[in-house]
């Protein structure tokens, strides 16, 4: 009954989309509220029924129903109950439902928040979603349905995939999924605001906050995923220039630039056609991403073969709305006012220049991405594009985007100052060129662009230091002001320093560790010693366990320094009977930020271990960049002007304008 | 500054930045990209001792041989042609004989194969795609490789082992 129901609920949805996507906008045109106003309670009652099928479905999973296709295929009774609920989205089927599951919530949320949002641009925005969400439900009922019975249920599951069972696929898909599909949301806001011909300030106003919030879930999305293959596939790396990772940088480079258009937008009126642009391209780089990934089209070791006719359905999908929103977006354009002039020096144009480097960058992945599919497809040889590539193009243009961080943040709007800022920057360049020599001194030559790199994290973080200190007036004035000057400095000013200061911080760490990574492999017998880095490694003995659904080979290594033992460490190698294959689960000790990192290989007939030891220095600062990044975010979106809400013309008319 | 100047200005910045990305691009074009070769096709081409290029194909039962501090050697086929492949270091947990198997490196003077990453996808069902194509192409793909693909749909991570 349960899988009926699931399937019976995303059936409705399917039926109340399609109302969604017709009626508010025969409301708009007959200028009726009442039927613009079916927007509101049909999104509402959309996000009821795709949550109804989506718990049924996680329902069939904690019971498990081995009667239902999906819970056969990825379930096991004996699984611990977290990774039955996860399993829900470890598979196709299931990750397709809570994509929609958390289209309907973003829709649900324009829905229950929107307000004081124009009933019109209102009606437009739902509408638009309800089109993405009609293809989608569409697409999970005709090729990807998760509530197929079997005929003859069988009495065990298959279970998950080994590698998927971890406490990381709880957090990483839904965090990228609120990523992706949240820029859904700025998408139907631009195509609303070409189909009503009207945009302005309010606007953006409107956008920022929800741009921002899919923002801070994708940064975060992508740092939890590169930690999780870190930690979990057991050879130490955390980003592979795979195209499945690609699929999720491309709409956060997108994302990021939109970020910073739409400021331009609501403070200064300016960059209108630019920003729906981006906003139209950010979400087609979501809808990208997940045409690559669920249609197994990339030649990639994330990659997995599945029947073509969902690619083809996904790509008919991406053709659809990358085609139509461009369309319209060409024909609607020049519609547009343009306004707001600025010199090239100025807030603007640095923040011009951030846009044009990051989709540049985008460009770069994109071109990285598809060319091997392109070359393929057309020329019929493979090859792969991995990170040599990428060293020598994104690194370029994300190296000069860095250099131009700080000084975005103190040019002022309209006219800026580049002499003057460079001279208040002279602190922190002299900050970012002392790293540099002491690094160099310390590394005592090797890798030239090493220090240089590290010098310029120092720099962006120095810089993003110097513009609280300015605007603080730090050093200069006494400290009881200062303190009074900090509690008033907008909250989204402390955002962006903590953002920007979360770049340095993650090159630093990316820097160091694939310079400064020392590794250790051989195969290691019972009380036998390795030495890394300082540590002495040590290896205890051999164990074996029996976990809920595997048996388990645990080795125990004593890790001391300079005779002081400092921690056990217990890297396990795990098989899993029903699939027959068996994971890594790597130990790490954790030193201030540096790691020390274990994963095993095979044992040999005599006892001994194949083992795996890094040192990695300053590994985790990688992951903490991104954290401040996103803590940036959500101080930014705490801020006041963002809390208020977009101002009504009427009233903003009335008021005299506050200088900004 | 006129409105026209500087519309310029910002338009001439962008086209700087574009170019500079194409020159970045093509200039790696060059050199940073992997070409993925079948045994048949390292013996047909010729492939030069030093250039690095990915080798896909099923690794030939009985040939795996482990040697000394983790160095292994292996031959790999792709059923009309062999080639002997040298690795040291821990092989991915999914590598097994006669299944298929991708290796990045490059050959040496003597033509043995010196990988310095070994692929296996972790799912014992799953074939490369790569590999699976050479193999259709070449006529010696067999239905028991692709018997179960359909119901291995879990997303799958990456697998290896990198020197």
């Amino acid at each position: 009954m349960i899988a009926e129901s699931g399937h019976y609920a995303l059936v409705l949805a399917l039926g109340l989309a399609l109302i969604q996507s017709i009626v508010p906008l025969i409301g708009a045109r007959l200028r009726d509220d009442a039927l613009m106003n079916v927007a509101r309670s049909t999104a509402l009652a959309q996000l009821l029924f795709v949550g109804a099928s989506f718990v049924a479905l996680v329902m069939l999973h904690v019971n498990s129903d081995f009667s239902v296709a999906n819970v056969y295929e990825n379930s096991h009774s004996m699984k611990p109950l977290i990774y039955k609920i996860t399993g829900v989205w470890g598979n196709h089927e299931g990750s397709m439902l809570l994509w929609v599951s958390i289209l309907a919530l973003f829709g649900g949320l324009v829905a229950a928040f929107g307000n004081n949002l124009p009933l019109s641009l209102r009606a437009h925005v739902l509408a638009v979603q309800a089109w993405i969400a009609s293809a989608f439900y569409l697409f999970i009922l005709v090729t990807s349905n998760p509530f197929l019975r079997i005929a003859n249920p069988p009495i065990e599951g298959r279970d998950l995939n080994p590698v998927l069972q971890d406490i990381g696929l709880a957090v990483h898909p839904p965090m990228l999924y609120l990523g992706y599909v949240g820029f859904s949301i700025s998408f139907s806001f631009a195509i609303a605001a070409l189909m009503e011909g009207r945009i302005d300030a309010a606007w953006a106003r409107w956008v920022r906050p929800w741009t921002l919030v899919a923002w801070i879930f994708l940064t975060l999305g992508i740092a939890m995923g590169s930690y999780w293959a870190y930690y979990e596939l057991g050879w130490g790396g955390w980003w592979f220039w795979d195209p499945v990772e690609n699929a999720s940088l491309m709409p956060w480079l997108a994302g990021t630039a939109l970020l910073h258009s739409a400021l331009v937008m609501e403070k200064r009126n300016a960059l209108k056609v630019w920003t729906i642009l981006l906003s139209i391209l950010t979400f087609s780089l979501s809808l990208l991403g997940t045409f690559l990934v669920r249609s197994g089209v990339i030649t990639s070791v994330h990659a997995f073969a599945t029947d073509p006719t969902r690619g083809v359905f996904i790509l008919l999908i991406l053709c659809l709305f990358i085609g139509g929103s461009l369309s319209l977006f060409a024909d609607r354009a020049t519609s547009l006012k343009q306004g707001g002039l600025f010199a090239p020096i100025s807030r603007e144009g640095a923040l011009v220049l951030n846009n044009l480097l990051l989709t540049v960058a985008c460009a770069v992945v994109l071109f990285g991405t598809l060319y091997p599919l392109a070359m393929e497809m057309l020329a019929d040889f493979k090859m792969s594009v991995g990170a040599p590539f990428y060293n020598l193009t994104f690194a370029p243009l994300f190296a000069l985007l860095l250099l131009a961080v700080p000084f975005g943040p103190m040019l002022a709007w309209k006219r800026g100052d580049l002499l003057g800022v460079t001279q208040r920057l002279l602190a922190a360049g002299i900050a970012g060129l002392v790293a540099v020599a002491i690094v160099w001194g310390w590394a005592s030559g090797g890798a030239t662009l090493a220090p240089l790199a590290i010098g310029l994290g120092v720099f962006v973080i120095a810089g993003a230091i110097t513009d609280l200190v300015e605007r603080t007036g730090l050093v200069r004035l006494p400290f009881a002001t200062v303190l009074h000057r900090a509690r008033g400095l907008p909250r989204s000013a402390w955002g962006t320093a903590f953002a920007h200061a979360g770049l340095g911080v993650a090159l630093i760490g990316i820097v160091c560790e694939t310079t400064w990574n020392s590794e250790y492999i051989a195969t290691m017998k019972q009380n036998e010693v390795a030495h890394i880095a300082g540590y002495d490694v040590k290896l205890d003995g051999l164990f074996h366990r029996q976990g809920p659904n595997y048996r388990e080979m645990i080795a125990e290594f004593n890790v001391s320094r300079d005779g002081e033992t400092l921690s056990v460490m217990t890297p396990s190698k795990r098989s899993f009977t029903t699939r027959g294959s068996s994971t890594t689960e790597a130990a790490l000790l954790t030193r201030g930020a540096s790691q020390l990192y274990i994963s095993l290989g095979d044992a040999t007939a005599e006892g001994a271990i194949a083992v795996r030891i890094y040192h990695k220095p300053l590994v985790l600062l990688i992951w903490w960049g991104p954290v401040l990044m996103a803590f940036g975010g959500v101080l930014s979106l705490s801020d006041r002007r963002l809390r208020v809400g977009a101002p009504k013309p009427a009233r903003a008319k009335q008021r005299l304008q506050p200088a900004e | 500054m006129t409105r026209k100047q500087r519309r310029m200005t910002i338009i001439g910045g962008s086209l700087a930045v574009l170019a500079l990305a194409a020159a970045l691009v093509l200039n790696a074009l060059r050199d940073s990209i992997v070409f993925f070769s079948t045994p048949t096709m390292v013996a047909e081409k010729h492939v030069a001792p030093g250039k690095r290029f990915r080798l896909g194909g099923l690794v030939q039962p009985g040939s795996l041989q482990r040697g000394d501090n983790l160095a292994v050697t292996f031959e790999v086929a792709d059923g009309s042609a062999k080639l002997p492949v040298a690795y040291k270091g821990i092989l991915p947990d999914l590598f097994r004989e006669g299944q298929g198997v991708v290796a990045e490196g490059a050959l040496d003077a003597s033509g043995v194969f010196k990988a310095d990453t070994v692929l296996a996808k972790h799912d014992e069902t799953y074939m490369p795609k790569d590999v699976a194509d050479a193999l259709k192409k070449q006529g010696h793909w067999k239905d028991d490789y692709g018997a179960k693909p359909a119901a291995t749909t879990a997303q799958g991570n990456p697998q290896g082992a990198v020197r």
